[in-house]
């Protein structure tokens, strides 16, 4: 039995309702408890805002793409390297970092839970070995569904049910968290070249749209009743004017579920541009906010970027190579067969580009017009928009309007008229801030009664405490002390055992992976359907007994198990 | 017994459905592989115990002492090197890592002498590529050059192109156009639709006139580059922009001839040239089963693919410098462990006559030209025959190799976690 005290913490746990109060936590065998014996090691957290763990619901931290990322980039890894020290192996890179670079840095940040954003079913395994090479964080993985001929087959069909059970049967072979489209239906046309351009063109040889393949997968997410919901990279990422197709998107989302998001539409700063070229793109900002405004039923993050050298990586293969042929640099691509695609770029965001300061104004604007935090939280689809290091220095753009403008004296010039950020007066609270960082993520992803994005009695005890006196600091004035406090945590505790202290790694890791593993009937198994077997034998390229991701793989995994629909 | 679905570990096709059948604990039949499958699972001959050599010849020795020797060997020496990694699995590749951090030693793979040139114009340019999948259901045009799968990768063509049955491409062998380049008539050659034939070392002038022609710059090539005629080289460009889906597959006959990693740069970009009118991917043939497994531990681990020096403490990578045979040919290293790979047959003459100049150990299944040159061997599992564990196909799908048989061997990742508890005091990584 361990215990451990954390007493004299300034606590915001929003998913409570609590809101800077001082008080106590108890611990107990990784739990949060009533009380623990006077036996308990001691933390005196100093009156210091206290927080849930951190929760990255997008993030790209392992799995082939990132990997590559790290394989191409030599150059990046002399950006960021370390000694082995103490219980802390050597460290490379910066913007894509080694698995135990990225697991030391969220954890010095406080961050204790991730979403791997992409993960292609057909290298699920690779995913995995990296999530047990990134010790200090529970892990989990979106399964990659937009372009898979099984899922793409059900919905040309218009069958929900069969829809689902492909879903089911894949995320257990993948031990996947949620559903992932990116680009829907595109990444199937990358095959042969070629894109999609709206949500209602057809995909080529497929006879389905995106906007069918979403809603079905939305009415299939919720038949399932998978803990998160569907998690949308819209089509037409990064094309000036693809505001219209995100808020045609939006419009077709139902509100199915009260405990949650029915989408989960992601790094919507990439989709809110309007204009029709890079000559003429400005913000559309306030349009995409006034639409989320009215829909319960949407959550996004914001994907900001920030200036400076990046790696981008995603599963819209066509919209890399579309980046490519600006940048000119060097372009790696992976389409991954019956399933989806991938790119990978570097780029520099500059403040000389009129282009990357209207991004970075999108993205800001995306987080203050959103009414209610829960519906926009704070991201940067790492490393896309910019290297998650970055998050304290978003934190005190959006509680500061003073640091905002210092900031926007400095950008190329004609970006004003193009956005509304120089107007916007709102600065966000520590409170916002909480919840767009751990209570909003872990009420989206589903995992609030896993014990996560809290502090309630029975929940994992997943504790951040910053160096910073709420109750003495003016963020809108001292916003370098609020990005200073955000960079380095006094203590990160998971699970229970103090992890990460002043930025210093001091245990070995013992991170869990969760996945989903959802019921179906009897009759809808795919691992019993001649026409799927006989379809996958035919077209993959490894036997449909090799498939399935092996429980060796996940040490210390946790299933969650849905019950069966009927 | 007959076991279904096994995974073939010997090259980087990874064929994961052989059928072997097993009979008291042997291996008596393998069906479904080629020839090399069958040699390598047939033909496994081990070494019964591990062993030391003595002034007149070789004594057999426990594990624990040979584990502990090694131990000694690599604690003891300033500029240790840990070379090979490439077939076994994933699991004995990685704690391979944990101890180059640990004792500031150079950590290299098999890559150095095979691929190597292929990563460093990856660095410069990156990889349009996919999975063997994507070829297989939708390419109209293959091109092999520099390299002859008839003999290295029997079951390539079978599998994943030529031959192969895919979704857009039912009729394979009517619908798919072959093109060979290489430097002379392979057995791969006899079945191409266009065979060209390039004159030893002309490899990064043909892409390049290729690379011209795509862009329209006809005019300026000469009537022959490299012994290719413009008309070939016109009619290939035209089968290529034509394409549906193109797939360009290379080996050795590009990487380590002249020009070495500019023609691979070379060939990537004229594979990215060729995307601005259809749909073009290249990728590297991989000689060993998991050598790109090897590629992607220690990227993950350390940042780099390959030639990894932890001696400042930091991981450093200097191809050229850091890379195992540049070390042993100046004479650097001062001590040797050996995993998984035979570099006593396939380094040049100078880097390996150093490893008998040094305490080398190798861990290796097998007896091979590396055992002559070593202080030690110990033996071991072989990954994929009694041994599971992860391996990455060629285009970096990762496989799970299955324990057929069970040979009373101790795994190498086993031995390999003893050396390392051993160096660390008794605690593991």
């Amino acid at each position: 039995m361990t215990e451990l005290w954390v007493k004299n913490a300034c606590v915001i746990d929003p998913i409570r309702g609590i809101n800077g109060e001082i008080m106590d936590i108890a611990i107990r065998d990784g739990r949060i408890v009533e009380s623990v014996s006077d036996r308990a090691d001691v933390i005196d957290a100093q009156r210091c805002l206290t927080l849930p763990g951190g929760i990255d619901s997008h993030t790209h931290v392992s799995g082939t793409k990132v990997n590559f990322g790290r394989y191409m980039s030599p150059e990046d890894m002399r950006a960021g390297r370390t000694k082995r020290k103490g219980k802390m192996h050597v460290t490379s890179g910066y913007y894509v970092p080694t698995t135990f670079g990225n697991s030391y840095r969220y954890s010095a940040m406080g961050y204790t839970t991730l979403l791997e954003g992409a993960m292609a079913p057909l290298e699920a395994r690779h995913t995995h070995e990296e999530f047990t090479a990134t010790p200090h964080q529970d892990m989990m993985a979106n399964t990659l569904f937009d372009g898979n001929w099984a899922v793409m087959d059900a919905v040309r069909e218009k069958d929900i049910r069969k829809t689902a059970a492909v879903v089911a049967w894949t995320l257990k072979a993948a031990r996947g968290y949620g559903i992932k489209l990116t680009n829907p239906g595109g990444t199937e046309a990358w095959g042969f070249g070629e894109d999609l351009t709206g949500i209602h063109e057809m995909v080529p040889h497929f006879a389905v749209t995106p906007a069918e393949i979403i809603t079905t997968m939305i009415r299939a997410n919720e038949l399932l009743k998978l803990p998160h919901s569907v998690h949308l990279h819209c089509n037409n990422l990064g094309k000036p004017g693809n505001y219209q197709t995100t808020l045609e998107t939006f419009d077709i989302v139902p509100d199915l579920n009260p405990a949650r998001q029915t989408l989960y539409a992601t790094h919507v700063q990439f989709h809110a541009y309007g204009g029709g070229t890079w000559k003429n793109i400005s913000s559309k900002a306030e349009e995409i906010t006034r639409s989320v405004n009215i829909k319960p039923q949407i959550v996004m993050d914001m994907g900001q970027i920030m200036f400076g050298r990046t790696m981008t990586m995603t599963a819209d293969g066509p919209m890399e190579f579309n980046l490519h042929c600006l940048h000119h640099n060097k372009w790696s691509n992976h389409d991954v067969e019956l399933e989806t695609g991938s790119g990978i770029i570097p780029v520099t965001y500059s403040k000389k580009s009129a282009v990357n300061c209207i991004m970075w104004a999108i993205g800001l604007e995306l987080a203050l017009l959103t009414k209610n935090p829960y519906q926009c939280l704070l991201e940067t689809d790492n490393p896309n928009g910019a290297p998650f290091v970055k998050y304290p220095e978003i934190i005190g753009l959006l509680m500061s309007k003073r640091y905002r403008d210092e900031e926007c004296a400095t950008l190329a010039t004609g970006v004003e008229q193009r956005t509304s950020l120089f107007a916007l007066e709102r600065e966000l609270d520590w409170h916002d801030i909480a919840v767009m960082t751990r209570a909003g993520q872990a009420k989206a992803l589903g995992i609030v009664n896993q014990g996560k994005g809290h502090l309630g009695i029975g929940a994992e005890a997943d504790i951040a405490i910053y160096p910073i006196r709420t109750d003495s600091v003016d963020p809108a004035r001292e916003y370098r002390k609020v990005v200073e406090g955000f960079q380095k945590t006094r203590y990160t505790i998971k699970r229970g055992r103090v992890v990460s202290r002043e930025g210093e790694i001091i245990v070995d890791g013992a991170n869990a992976t969760f996945w989903v593993d959802a019921k179906v009937p009897e009759d809808l198994k795919m691992e019993n359907d001649p026409e799927f077997i006989k379809r996958f034998e035919q077209f993959y390229t490894v036997r449909m007994s090799n498939y399935p991701v092996q429980d060796v793989y996940l040490p210390r995994g946790r299933r969650i198990e849905t019950e069966v629909f009927t | 017994m007959i076991e279904h679905d096994v995974v073939c570990p010997f090259c980087g096709c990874l064929c994961d459905d052989l059928e072997l059948e097993t009979e008291e604990g042997k291996i008596v039949k393998v069906q479904n592989g080629c020839a090399l499958a069958e040699s390598t699972f047939m033909n496994d001959v081990r070494l019964p115990a591990p062993i030391r050599r003595t002034e007149t010849g070789w004594e057999d020795i426990s594990y624990t002492e040979a584990i502990k020797e090694t131990a000694e060997i690599l604690q003891g020496a300033d500029r240790p090197l840990l070379y090979g990694w490439s077939s076994t699995h994933v699991e004995a590749q990685s704690i391979g890592v944990h101890i180059a951090e640990l004792i500031g030693a150079v950590i290299d793979n098999t890559s150095t002498v095979c691929h190597g040139p292929s990563i460093l114009a990856i660095q410069e340019v990156g990889h349009p590529g996919c999975t063997l999948g994507q070829v297989k259901n939708r390419a109209d045009v293959i091109i092999y050059w520099g390299c002859n799968p008839v003999e290295a990768h029997p079951r390539h063509m079978s599998r994943y192109t030529t031959y192969a049955t895919g979704f857009f491409v039912p009729n394979a062998q009517l619908e798919r156009t072959v093109i060979v380049v290489d430097t002379r008539r392979t057995d791969t050659a006899g079945i191409a639709d266009e065979f060209v034939q390039i004159e030893h070392g002309g490899d990064y002038a043909v892409l390049s006139a290729l690379r011209a022609i795509v862009r329209g710059k006809t005019s300026v090539i000469p009537a022959k580059i490299a012994g290719v005629s413009k008309e070939q080289l016109i009619r290939i460009v035209e089968i290529c922009k034509t394409a549906k889906f193109g797939a360009i597959f290379f080996g050795l006959g590009l990487t380590m001839s002249r020009g070495k990693y500019k023609n691979i740069r070379n060939a990537i970009e004229l594979t990215d040239e060729l995307n601005r009118h259809t749909k073009f991917v290249i990728s590297p043939l991989r000689g060993h089963g998991n050598v790109y497994g090897s590629n992607e531990v220690f990227t993950w681990m350390t940042g780099y693919p390959f030639a990894v020096d932890f001696a400042r403490g930091i991981a450093f990578y200097n191809p050229g410098e850091t890379t195992a045979v540049d070390i042993l040919r100046r004479g650097e290293c001062d001590a040797a462990l050996i995993v998984a790979s035979d570099p006593g047959a396939n380094f040049p003459r100078d880097a390996a006559a150093h490893l008998a100049k040094i305490p080398t150990v190798i861990i290796d299944p097998h007896v091979n030209a590396t055992t002559a040159l070593s202080r030690i061997h110990i033996p071991c599992t072989a990954a994929g025959i009694d041994a599971a564990g992860t391996a990455y196909r060629m285009d970096g799908v990762p496989i799970r190799l299955k324990k057929v048989i069970d040979r009373g061997y101790m795994d190498d990742a086993e031995i390999l976690k003893k050396i390392y508890d051993h160096l660390n005091g008794g605690k593991g990584p």
